[in-house]
């Protein structure tokens, strides 16, 4: 076979991957907003959800699902990036660090309603939580945690030696060089690991059903206590108990919902790194 | 060891050039053949470093004279820039350095060995510091970059901040180049911009000592011959000590000039000596091209 022949073959085996997967998603993607576009009205995003009957909205499931998705977030970027930090600048190399990074990569491949069941033993039951919103961001915490931790290491390893020797030959200090060299060369790299992990919090239903429970509040509070149904447990409530006659209706705007609110996330936070990049790179 | 038995990379600087052109333009040459050697900023005695089993440099001993530039010479590989990280403890930065010996920085007043248990790095590099091969600009804006040292070492000042970065930026010939905009990203300067920036970024911490590992390695001619302009200036100000591939760099900046082989130190003299007269038959060799 010719070498023409042979790069030709291969450039359409990329081609129809590339293609196949394109096909997926834009099927999923359109049978989705296809049938979930039409329901969201502003009514349909601002009122409650019913149990009893049509006609229910999804306001508290969106208010739910940004509380816990942010605390939830709040309590894995510190963690994760300060684990990142000691994994790829402190550890030495031996039996502890090959321990951790094992323990990371384990839990990073643990099934997420695992997670859900270990943080309704423990958050929920052990420490009396409850079904709570607190419960569920920090059950959520702890699944994200070995993405977080993986990615700000890769992101703190990326940075080339030159910026580290820059900085500790001018005299500073090896946290000074750290937090003032090298983790503001990262932004862009862990802002893409900080969308990633809010994405799939965002979308994460298994974790929260026994953690953050299935019911919400009737009335608008931000007490952590309190247990919150999110957009992702919703679509999947209302479809299993099938109590509603409107039931389909509802998933189908609640996940055209939750589709857009992953693409405006992902967008957001792309932007506010691109930002933060270009404040900590001088405004040019 | 003879020349002919030995195997160097053969990166070869021009050096035929170098041994015509030399004479004219030392600054040896301009200051007068008399001038006594001033008094050394830092002393090296007997020092050597190895990485795991492979030998760096061995048994160096090398006088670097004060507010005068010290030009180090020799093939790659010779350990001129092992030498060099030697002198504000970079080395350490790579696993299995060990260094023995004496590094005597004045310090102080007073000649202090820099290996010596219980020296700051901290404080030996605010003294010590270094401009690499490569410009290395963090990915902050200019003025960032310059005051990043001042910074760390705990001045918070904004007014103070500013001076140091006009002073030091001045120094090393960019003020008027980026005055307008000392908010800009560093990277958006060109690669010979970005060198003296990070020379000022050095300077900002008012060093005794300036390590210059190859400066214009990556440079353009015309960004070259600024750096060389600027280390002249500097002399009057800095001890500096600058690693360099090309004999013409040598003999154009330096004053003092040694020449490395094989790890070892074969000669330390004037540069005009060195150039015209070398002592060593290995050293002759290399000024005139035999080898590099």
């Amino acid at each position: 076979m010719s070498a023409r022949r042979t790069d030709q073959i291969a450039r359409w085996t990329v081609t129809a991957a590339a293609g196949l997967i394109l096909l997926v998603l834009g099927y999923i993607l359109g049978s989705v907003l296809i049938n979930g576009l039409p329901v969201l009205s502003w009514h349909f995003l601002t009122s409650r959800s019913s149990n009893l009957g049509p006609g229910g909205g999804i306001s508290l499931q969106i208010f739910n699902t940004l509380y816990i998705v942010i605390m939830s977030m709040l309590m894995a970027v510190p963690v994760g990036l300060g684990a990142g930090v000691y994994l790829a600048e402190y550890a030495l190399p031996g039996r502890l660090t090959s321990l951790i990074r094992l323990a990371t990569e384990s839990l990073a491949s643990v099934p997420s309603i695992v997670f859900g069941l270990f943080g309704m033993v423990v958050f929920v039951n052990a420490a009396g939580l409850g079904f709570s919103r607190l419960g569920g961001a920090a059950t959520l915490a702890l699944l994200n945690l070995p993405l977080i931790v993986r990615v700000s290491e890769e992101a703190i390893r990326a940075v080339p030696a030159d910026l580290r020797h820059a900085s500790l030959a001018l005299g500073a200090t090896k946290e000074q060089t750290i937090f003032s060299a090298v983790l503001p060369a990262t932004v862009g790299r862990l802002a893409t690991g900080v969308t990633l992990a809010a994405g799939r919090a965002l979308g994460e239903s298994a974790v929260l059903i026994a953690t953050a429970g299935m019911s919400s509040p009737r009335y608008l509070t931000l007490d952590p206590l309190a247990s919150g149904e999110t957009l992702a447990v919703h679509l999947w409530a209302v479809n299993a108990e099938n109590s509603l006659s409107d039931a389909a209706r509802i998933a189908d705007g609640t996940a055209a919902f939750l589709i857009l609110a992953m693409l405006a996330v992902s967008l957001g936070i792309g932007w506010l790194a691109r930002r933060l990049d270009r404040r900590l790179a001088g405004q040019g | 060891m003879t020349t002919e038995t030995m195997s160097l990379p053969t990166m070869v600087p021009p050096a035929r050039e170098a041994t015509s052109a030399a004479p004219e333009t030392t600054r040896a040459a301009a200051r007068g053949e008399t001038d006594p050697e001033p008094q050394p900023a830092v002393r090296v005695r007997d020092l050597s470093v190895t990485y795991g089993t492979t030998l760096g440099i061995k048994g160096v001993d090398l006088d670097l004279p004060e507010r005068s530039v010290t030009a180090l010479i020799g093939p790659s590989g010779c350990g001129k820039s092992t030498f060099l990280r030697a002198l504000n403890r970079m080395n350490e930065l790579f696993p299995g350095v060990a260094t023995s010996g004496e590094v005597l920085v004045r310090w102080d007043g007073r000649f202090q060995d820099i290996y010596a248990p219980g020296v700051d790095l901290v404080e030996l590099r605010k003294r010590v510091g270094m401009v690499f091969q490569r410009p290395n600009p963090f990915p902050k804006s200019i003025v960032e970059n310059v005051i990043y040292g001042p910074r760390r070492h705990g001045v918070t000042d904004r007014a103070l901040l500013a001076e140091a970065a006009e002073e030091a930026l001045r120094q090393a010939a960019l003020w008027d180049e980026v005055k307008d905009k000392l908010n800009a990203p560093a990277a958006a300067l060109s690669g010979g911009q970005q060198q003296r920036l990070c020379i000022a970024r050095a300077l900002a911490v008012r060093p005794d000592v300036v390590l210059m590992d190859e400066p214009t390695a990556s440079l353009d001619p015309i960004s070259t011959g600024k750096i060389e302009d600027l280390l002249g200036k500097l002399s009057k100000d800095y001890t500096i000590v600058i690693v360099t591939h090309s004999l013409q760099q040598a003999a154009r900046v330096s004053e003092k000039t040694a020449f490395f082989l094989n790890g070892e130190l074969v000669e330390a003299a004037p540069t005009l000596q060195m150039m015209t007269n070398p002592r060593d038959r290995r050293t002759e060799n290399y000024v005139t091209g035999r080898f590099g």
